[in-house]
């Protein structure tokens, strides 16, 4: 717990509209809630603080309309 | 953009048109971002790769990315890549087909490839149903579902592909579904480095058709359904046969080794060319 306290920085999180067709994914499967849907269904980052850089919305999204910049390394997020 | 992204647009066509063709929340999508990153990860060069596929919304898939492609004639992308793999031993060449390709219009192809063990890598997005053409019922589509031309359930029992590709002699055989992105990218990655026939079945999901006439609901439940529904090879050698009735095993189902057809074929080539003759 200590190291998340140290590194928290709110994450950039880009969406790419232009390419982004609202499936909804992204928002469905974030685990920890930190992006909503906007009355059109379009993606938004609603809590920044919340975001846990796990970068799932990146991975899923069919579309490569999102991205989580300065994500955790791998051994600092543990389990898998 | 920066790490997936960055690397998915280093490997995409940029002067084709994006957002590319497939629905909002189509598996095929998350499937390519899955292949584009196991490519990365084994460090293949661009003009090393072929990708070669038949036609259905998986046919599109070669459109956009920058490697070697193929787009060839339906059910019959294995034997394109066939041809391919025995002039060109050198190059990787990687199948994608759809289950309709695969297993119903290609079944034939499908299961002699997996026999001979020719070096070629097939990866089948399996989502039930013929999406493109109009939802149209496949060989994998599960019984007593609804489809276009099985308004009334369908009455066939569904091909389970990955297991069909286990006794027909694949050398590696994995089974992934689009919702498990990560273990899909090590599934492809172990399935490309593989010398052999190597089969990566990906469950996805078709809410535009299947999904739709079946009343399952959007991407986000089908991926739900997905998650809630795969089980791995090592969680269910913990659990009781009653627990697995209407579940899925994902993970690597067969890894052997065997010989490879383009290795044998290269040794009786050498063997000829050195006139050993038939008995050497």
């Amino acid at each position: 717990m200590t190291q998340a306290t140290e590194e928290k920085k709110p994450p950039n999180i880009d969406i790419y509209k232009a390419w982004c067709k609202a499936c909804g994914i992204c928002v469905a499967f974030c685990p920890t809630g930190a992006l909503a849907r906007d009355e059109t269904g379009s993606p938004y980052v609603k809590d920044p603080e919340k975001c846990a850089k796990c970068g799932l919305c990146e991975l899923r999204c069919p579309d490569f309309a999102i991205t989580v910049h300065e994500k955790k390394e791998r051994q600092a997020r543990g389990g898998q | 953009m920066e790490e997936f992204t960055k690397l998915i647009h280093k490997y995409l066509r940029h002067d084709k048109k994006f957002p590319h063709v497939w629905c909002p929340g189509c598996g095929i999508g998350i499937m390519l971002g899955a292949l584009i990153r196991a490519i990365d990860r084994i460090g293949y060069e661009k003009d090393e790769v072929v990708l070669v596929s038949g036609i259905g919304c998986s046919g599109r898939l070669p459109v956009y990315v920058d490697f070697n492609t193929l787009h060839t004639t339906h059910g019959r992308a294995l034997t394109f890549a066939t041809g391919i793999k025995l002039a060109k031993p050198g190059l990787k060449v990687i199948v994608v087909m759809g289950d309709g390709d695969a297993v119903a219009i290609g079944g034939n192809h499908f299961i002699h490839a997996a026999r001979r063990n020719i070096d070629l890598t097939a990866i089948i997005l399996n989502n039930s149903v013929y999406g493109m053409t109009g939802g149209q019922y496949s060989p994998t589509t599960p019984f007593g579902m609804r489809s276009t031309t099985t308004m009334y359930t369908n009455i066939e029992h569904a091909f389970k592909i990955s297991e069909l590709a286990v006794t027909a002699g694949a050398a590696f055989v994995g089974r992934g579904t689009v919702y498990h992105a990560k273990l899909l990218d090590g599934l492809m990655e172990k399935a490309f480095l593989k010398q052999g026939f190597s089969v990566v079945e990906v469950i996805a999901h078709c809410h535009t058709q299947y999904g739709k006439l079946n009343r399952l609901g959007g991407p986000v439940e089908m991926l739900q359904w997905q998650r809630d529904h795969a089980v791995t090879v090592e969680s269910a050698a913990r659990m009781k046969p009653e627990e697995m009735e209407d579940k899925f095993l994902i993970g690597v189902l067969a890894d052997r080794d065997l010989p490879v057809y383009t290795e044998q074929y290269e040794r009786i080539r050498q063997r000829a060319k050195a006139g050993q003759g038939k008995d050497a």
